[in-house]
């Protein structure tokens, strides 16, 4: 399988290789719209600030590449917001994938939100043999509003869309590679699509 | 809900796990990669790595050992130890390391928090604290808690969330080692003061340590080491405790 790890500069992305080829698969870095264009499944990672990340992904043509993408993508945290229409983080545009804003967690609870958290309100392939209830490990300051297009629910402060999917397009606001044998399950779902 | 965090830790040196780990099942228990993947499998929430002799030497040697463990284990860990600069943050995280915990570089040098949390994101930016409390007020030391500070632990936590850090390691100098339980009164109060999450450290004896340190000290994670490489608890029984105890854990 062609399996490209979008590489814009943004964050960690070591945890994800890794997290692929834990399963058996080998996942590639690459900024090169030729090469993402053509892959299997792509990745679209990110950790860090939404603004800068944003400028990255303008600066290497990315922006307008990955909405048009039409084999499955998978967004994670800060790449799944980045696919929004909004962040308040850095007050930034996003991809407009998914018809939702980010918003920041208010004072009332501890920012960030760092953790193990129960999914809820699950739907889609991508959670296949994953229960309601199960745990993922969550790291984010910013959340999607619950919208639509929510295929999982978390709650902290309020319910929030912790999962997104529109057509090929899926984004997840946990760490996957992160999130133990359950965030295995999820790759190896996405990989099965 | 939220779950709250068990966190063993693992004291490195030369890339082995130094003292006091003892696991029956284990082939090699002084390899880190192997004990942190059998912690992963036993139910730990996290884990932290602390490198007690950071030289400029073995630096290499943590730098592979990082990356050894984030090939291998597939929860989120923390490496501390030496830590001064932006350019050892950014090895460290191109390693595969989830976050980093810096100590009296913070103190010597405040701004490196800033410059951490702008470059990198607060959520890897972990600032630990050792403090002891003397004639009741609680002050910061340095150096693995031998060198003594005017810093006083609640202006000190104050300023380093205001700075840009994702999460304080707080670790009572006073309760260290005794297995008397953990420093639950000065977590609540800085659980109060700063809205990131504490991770309460030194102390941890019993399973009931560590039920009092989320609902009496309101703690989000708790720290430990001999109890866990010693085999004094196991983690799976702590949480079905804790969770009898209608503390939220991930079982």
């Amino acid at each position: 399988m062609d399996l490209k790890i979008v590489n814009y500069g943004a964050g960690n992305i070591k945890s994800i290789q890794f997290a692929f080829q834990r399963l058996g698969y080998n996942a590639v870095l690459s900024n090169n719209p030729d090469e993402i264009i053509t892959a299997d499944k792509v990745i679209f990672p990110g950790v860090g600030e939404a603004s800068s990340a944003m400028q990255m992904l303008k600066e290497s043509g990315l922006d307008s590449l990955i909405p048009k993408l039409k084999q499955p993508v998978l967004g994670i945290c800060l790449g799944m917001q980045l696919m929004c229409n909004y962040t308040e983080e850095g007050d930034t545009k996003g991809l407009g994938i998914f018809n939702t804003n980010v918003k920041r967690f208010s004072k009332s609870v501890k920012v960030p939100h760092m953790g193990w958290n129960t999914i809820k309100n699950i739907k889609s392939d991508l959670f296949k043999n994953i229960s309601e209830g199960d745990y993922m490990y969550l790291v984010h300051s910013y959340y999607a509003a619950n919208c639509d297009e929510s295929i999982a629910t978390s709650d902290y402060e309020i319910e929030y869309a912790s999962a997104l999917e529109n057509d090929n397009f899926f984004g997840v606001q946990f760490h996957p590679e992160k999130s133990g044998k359950t965030g295995a399950q999820l790759l190896k779902n996405f990989l099965d699509l | 809900m939220l779950t709250k965090r068990i966190v063993p830790c693992l004291d490195i040196k030369d890339g082995r796990t130094v003292k006091g780990v003892n696991f029956v099942d284990l082939r090699d228990a002084g390899d880190p990669v192997v004990l942190a993947k059998q912690y992963a499998e036993l139910g730990a929430d996290e884990l932290v790595f602390l490198d007690i002799a950071a030289t400029l030497e073995n630096r290499k040697t943590m730098h592979d050992m990082v990356l050894k463990v984030a090939e291998q284990v597939n929860i989120p860990f923390t490496v501390g130890g030496g830590i001064s600069s932006v350019e050892d943050v950014d090895d460290l995280l191109h390693c595969g390391a989830d976050k980093v915990s810096i100590n009296s570089s913070a103190v010597k040098r405040p701004e490196l928090i800033n410059e951490l949390s702008k470059k990198f994101g607060s959520q890897c930016v972990v600032v630990a604290i050792d403090a002891k409390q003397i004639e009741g007020e609680w002050f910061v030391h340095l150096a693995g808690g031998t060198i003594p500070t005017d810093i006083k632990l609640f202006d000190w936590a104050k300023e380093i969330e205001d700075r840009g850090a994702g999460e304080i390691l707080f670790t009572s100098m006073n309760h260290d080692g005794t297995k008397g339980g953990f420093a639950n009164e000065a977590l609540a109060t800085l659980s109060e003061l700063v809205n990131i999450p504490i991770i309460a450290s030194g102390g941890a004896g019993t399973i009931q340590h560590f039920a009092d340190t989320f609902k009496l000290g309101k703690a989000d994670a708790a720290l430990a080491a001999s109890v866990f490489h010693f085999e004094e608890i196991s983690i799976i029984e702590l949480k079905e405790e804790l969770r009898k105890q209608n503390i939220e854990v991930r079982l």
